[in-house]
C-alpha cells in the first residue's frame, strides 16, 4: 500500500491491531487470490509450445507467479495459452475446449501464428488468428516469443485480472454465457455464424461463372 | 555378375529392362523413368536382386505445362551407398499408379500424402484416404493450378503489397475477408460433414476380418488431438478389445501449415526460415539439409570454417533433441516433468549458444547457400568448448545414472513395442528407430555429407528393437555427438564463412536434387525441382518422424493402451515435421 493510500484510509484501526488486521476491498482480495493462482491448460499446438515448456522449466519458472499447475483438462483450467499455429483442422477442437472451460476463463494468443496467422498466414489450412473464433485477452508477439515475453504476457494477464470487479464480471451475471458455435469442416472451414455470407458469396460466384460461360459460348 | 557385385554396384536399369525403363535425360535430372505398368516388377527387382531394401521417399511432382504428374521414388541400401531414384509419369487427368505398399509397407502414409495433396490415386493401397487435410476438402492443394484463398500471384516477390504507399492486407482480396473459399453454388446447410465416418469404417473392417463368425464388441478410443501424452496435436484412434489394442490409426494434419505450397511460392532463400519451423526442436539440422539440397543444384561448396561450424551446430542440435526426447519419453512413462526439467536445463545452455551465433533461440535461420549467415564469435567458441569438454559429458552420465538402471523404466520399456530389423526396413523407419532394431544405418556414415568423413565416431545401434533400446541408442548418440564436437572444436580453422557474396536472390539452375542429412530423428531429406526461376518448382520434405509413424500401428498391435503412449514417445515425433 502506498503512502498516499495509507493516509486516505477510511477506517480507523486501533494501534495494537495494525500489524494483524488489513482492510481491503472485496474485489482486491478476490482478484489477488485469482491472479496469483492461474492454472494454464496443458495444451501445446506448435513451436511456441516448446518455449512455453521452457518457461515452465527451471530457468524461467513461471511457478513464481502461481502458474505451475498445468491442467490437462479444460474443466480445471483458467487460462488457455494458444501456443502455435491454429489450423482449420484443429480449430473445432480449440473452440470445443474453450467452451468446456469454466468461467472465469482467459485466452492468451502466444506467438505470431495465434495472433494473426504469422509466417504461415497465406497457407490454405491456416486460420488467420485464433481471435476469429474465440476472444483473446492478451496477445504476445514473436516467432516464437522468448520465455521472457511469455512471462510478460502472463503478468499482463494478471494485471488485467486485478482490474476486474465482481459487480460487473460476466461470470456472476444472471444470464449464462453462450457457448461459441463450433466451426464445421466442409470443402473449407465454415463458421456457423457466417452461413448466410457463404451462401450469398457462392451463389454470386456461380452467377459470375455462368455469365462467363455464356460469353465464351457466344 | 556375382552376387556381391549386384548388391553393391549401381544398376544400369535401362540395360537391364530396355523395354520398360529409360534414363531420365532431362537436363539436371538423374535416375530412370519406369513404365507405369511395369513399376511393381522393376521395384521388386531393385529390392530383391539389387538390394535396395529401404524405400526412403515417395512424392509427386506436378508438371503442369507438360500435362503430367510424376511420382518420384528414392530408395537406398541399408548397407550404405548413394540414394537411387526412379520415377513414373502419368497423365494429369487420370493419374493412377500402382501402389508400392505390397512391396514396401513404409510407403503407406507417403502415398496417402501424395493422394491428398496431388490427387494421385495409388491402386492397391489398403487405405487411401486424405491424411493432412480432411475428408471433403475441395481439391488437391499442391497441384499447380490450385489456388489458395489468399492467392495473389504465382511466385514471390509479389509485385506490390503497398499499392500507392498503402499496406494491403491479404483479407482485402478475399470476398469473405478470411482465409476461406468455397465451390461455386455451395450451400453450407446441405452439407453432411464426414465426422470421421470413413476413418472408423476402416477400423471396423479390421475387426470384422478378425472375427468373421462371432459378433464381438470392440471399443474405439480416441487419444488426442488434445492429450497430454501426444507431443502436440497428434491423434491416435485405437480399436480396443478389453485393454488390448486390435488396431490403431494415426490421424494427423492438425498442424498442417502448408509448408510445401508456401515454399513453392517463395524464393529459394525465403524458405530457409521456414525450414526452422519443421522440426522446431532441431532447427539447425533442417537448415543443413535444405542448404545441402540447394548447394547440390547450384554446385557451390562452403568454405572449411563454415563446414566445421555447420557440423558443430548440427551435433549440438542432436544433443538438444535427444535430451528432450528422453525427457519426454519419461514424461509418457509417468515420471512427470522431472526428467524433462533436467533435459531442458541443458537445452537452455545450448540454446544460449544458438542465440549467440544466430540471434535467435529456436528459429536460427543460420545457414546460407554456400556458407553461414554470421561467423561464430570467439566467445561462442569458448562457451561451446566449456560445455562440450566439461558439462555435457557429466550431465549425460547423470541422466544415465538416474534412468538407465531404473526399475520402472526397465519394466515399462524392455520388450515393449518391438520392431524387428526386417520390419523396420520394410516400414521405412530411419534414425534411432531403425538403429535400435539392429540396423546400423546412419547417413553420416552411409553416404557422408559435408565433412563427416573426417570425424571419428561410432554408429550407435541396439539389438532388441524395443523402447529401451531406442532410449539407449539416443543416450549413446549423445555421447558420440560430444565426441564429434570435441574433434570439430579442436580442428576449427580460421577463414571465411561464405563462398561468394551473400545474395538475396540466388541463381539456381534447372534440375532436381535430393539433399539428405542424418537428423536427430532420422533421415531428413529435401527433394527440390528447379526450372531455373527464382522459386522452386517443387519442394518436398522427406520428414523422418512422419514416415517413422508408419511403424506405430504395427508396434502397438497386441499391446496395452499405456504402452502405446510410451511407444509414441520412443518414436519421438515433432508435429511441425509430421504435418508440415
Amino acid at each position: 500500500m502506498s503512502e498516499q493510500e495509507r493516509r486516505t484510509e477510511p477506517y480507523e484501526i486501533p494501534e495494537e491491531m495494525k500489524s494483524q488486521v488489513a482492510v481491503t476491498t472485496l474485489d482486491k482480495i478476490y482478484n489477488w487470490g485469482r491472479s496469483n493462482s492461474v492454472w494454464p491448460m496443458m495444451f501445446g499446438l506448435a513451436c511456441c509450445a516448446i518455449e512455453m515448456i521452457a518457461t515452465a522449466a527451471s530457468r524461467y519458472d513461471f511457478s513464481r507467479f502461481g502458474m505451475e499447475v498445468m491442467r490437462p483438462s479444460p474443466r480445471q483450467a483458467d487460462v488457455m495459452i494458444v501456443s502455435g499455429t491454429v489450423t482449420k483442422k484443429m480449430i473445432p477442437t480449440i473452440v470445443r475446449l474453450y467452451n468446456q472451460m469454466p468461467e472465469p476463463k482467459y485466452v492468451i494468443a502466444m506467438g505470431a501464428c495465434a495472433c494473426g496467422g504469422g509466417p504461415f498466414k497465406e497457407g490454405y489450412t491456416v486460420v488467420s488468428g485464433v481471435d476469429r473464433f474465440i476472444p483473446v485477452d492478451v496477445y504476445i508477439v514473436g516467432c516464437p516469443p522468448t520465455p521472457q515475453s511469455l512471462l510478460n504476457g502472463l503478468i499482463t494477464l494478471q494485471k488485467k485480472m486485478e482490474q476486474e470487479s465482481i459487480a460487473t464480471s460476466r461470470w456472476y451475471s444472471k444470464a449464462p454465457s453462450q457457448p461459441i458455435p463450433i466451426p464445421v469442416l466442409g470443402p473449407d472451414l465454415m463458421d456457423p455464424r457466417k452461413f448466410d455470407l457463404i451462401r450469398q458469396q457462392s451463389a454470386a460466384k456461380k452467377a459470375a461463372q455462368t455469365a462467363d460461360g455464356e460469353v465464351e459460348n457466344e | 555378375m556375382s552376387d556381391l557385385q549386384t548388391q553393391t554396384l549401381v544398376p544400369q536399369l535401362d540395360t537391364i529392362f530396355p523395354d520398360w525403363v529409360r534414363p531420365d535425360d532431362r537436363a539436371g535430372y538423374q535416375g530412370y523413368i519406369v513404365e507405369t505398368e511395369h513399376l511393381l516388377a522393376v521395384a521388386k527387382a531393385l529390392r530383391d536382386t539389387y538390394g535396395y531394401d529401404l524405400l526412403s521417399s515417395v512424392t509427386g511432382v506436378d508438371y503442369l505445362p507438360e500435362g503430367k504428374l510424376e511420382v518420384v521414388y528414392h530408395v537406398f541400401r541399408t548397407t550404405g551407398g548413394p540414394i537411387f531414384v526412379y520415377k513414373v509419369q502419368v497423365p494429369r487427368d487420370n493419374p493412377v499408379v500402382p501402389s508400392l505398399v505390397p512391396l514396401y509397407p513404409g510407403a503407406e502414409l507417403q502415398e496417402r500424402e501424395a493422394y491428398d495433396l496431388l490427387g494421385i490415386r495409388f491402386e492397391g493401397h489398403p487405405d487411401l484416404r486424405r491424411i493432412l487435410t480432411w475428408e471433403g476438402f475441395a481439391g488437391h492443394p499442391l497441384r499447380k493450378d490450385w489456388h489458395e484463398p489468399y492467392f495473389e500471384e504465382e511466385a514471390k516477390p509479389y509485385k506490390s503489397r503497398w499499392p500507392e504507399g498503402q499496406v494491403r492486407r491479404a483479407e482485402d482480396l478475399n470476398p469473405f475477408a478470411d482465409n476461406v473459399d468455397y465451390p461455386a453454388g455451395f450451400d453450407p446447410e446441405s452439407l453432411v460433414p464426414d465426422a470421421d465416418d470413413t476413418l472408423y469404417k476402416t477400423l471396423f473392417r479390421v475387426q470384422q476380418a478378425q472375427h468373421p463368425e462371432i459378433k464381438t464388441d470392440a471399443i474405439v478410443v480416441n487419444l488426442g488431438p488434445q492429450h497430454p501424452s501426444t507431443h502436440g496435436v497428434f491423434r491416435m484412434v485405437a480399436l480396443l478389445e478389453g485393454e488390448k489394442i486390435l488396431d490403431l490409426k494415426p490421424v494427423m494434419g492438425y498442424l498442417h501449415r502448408n509448408h510445401e505450397k508456401i515454399a513453392e511460392r517463395n524464393t529459394f532463400l525465403q524458405n530457409m526460415p521456414f525450414t526452422d519451423r519443421l522440426d522446431y526442436i532441431a532447427s539447425m539440422s533442417n537448415n543443413f539439409a535444405y542448404a545441402l539440397a540447394v548447394e547440390k543444384l547450384m554446385g557451390v561448396q562452403p568454405p572449411e570454417r563454415a563446414e566445421y561450424i555447420r557440423v558443430i551446430m548440427a551435433e549440438l542440435t542432436r544433443i538438444v533433441s535427444h535430451f528432450i526426447a528422453v525427457g519426454f519419453l519419461l514424461n509418457d512413462l509417468g515420471a512427470f516433468f522431472t526428467p524433462s526439467l533436467y533435459g531442458i536445463k541443458e537445452r537452455e545452455l545450448i540454446v544460449d549458444i544458438f542465440e549467440m551465433v544466430s540471434g535467435s533461440r529456436m528459429m536460427c535461420n543460420y545457414f546460407r547457400f554456400g556458407g553461414l549467415a554470421r561467423d561464430m564469435s570467439p566467445e561462442a567458441v569458448q562457451k561451446t568448448k566449456e560445455l562440450v569438454n566439461d558439462r555435457l559429458p557429466r550431465k549425460i552420465d547423470e541422466f544415465d545414472r538416474y534412468l538407465t538402471e531404473n526399475e520402472i523404466v526397465r519394466q515399462r520399456c524392455e520388450g515393449v513395442g518391438v520392431l524387428t530389423p526386417e520390419d523396420a526396413i520394410a516400414l521405412s523407419a530411419t534414425g534411432p528407430v531403425l538403429r535400435a532394431s539392429g540396423v546400423p544405418y546412419d547417413v553420416r556414415r552411409a553416404e557422408p555429407y559435408s565433412i563427416y568423413d573426417r570425424f571419428d565416431f561410432d554408429v550407435a545401434y541396439g539389438l532388441h528393437g524395443d523402447i529401451y533400446d531406442r532410449y539407449l541408442v539416443r543416450m549413446e548418440e549423445m555421447r558420440q555427438s560430444v565426441r564429434i564436437l570435441k574433434q570439430a572444436l579442436r580442428d576449427l580453422p580460421e577463414g571465411p564463412i561464405m563462398t561468394g557474396k551473400p545474395a538475396y536472390q540466388v541463381r539456381v539452375p534447372a534440375g532436381e536434387s535430393y539433399g539428405r542429412v542424418e537428423g536427430p530423428k532420422g533421415e531428413l531429406g529435401f527433394y527440390l525441382v528447379s526450372n531455373g526461376k527464382p522459386n522452386p518448382w517443387r519442394y518436398h520434405v522427406r520428414a523422418p518422424t512422419f514416415i517413422n509413424l508408419t511403424s506405430l500401428a504395427p508396434m502397438s498391435r497386441g499391446g496395452k493402451v499405456a504402452d502405446v503412449v510410451a511407444i509414441l514417445g520412443s518414436i519421438d515425433i515433432v508435429l511441425g515435421e509430421v504435418d508440415r
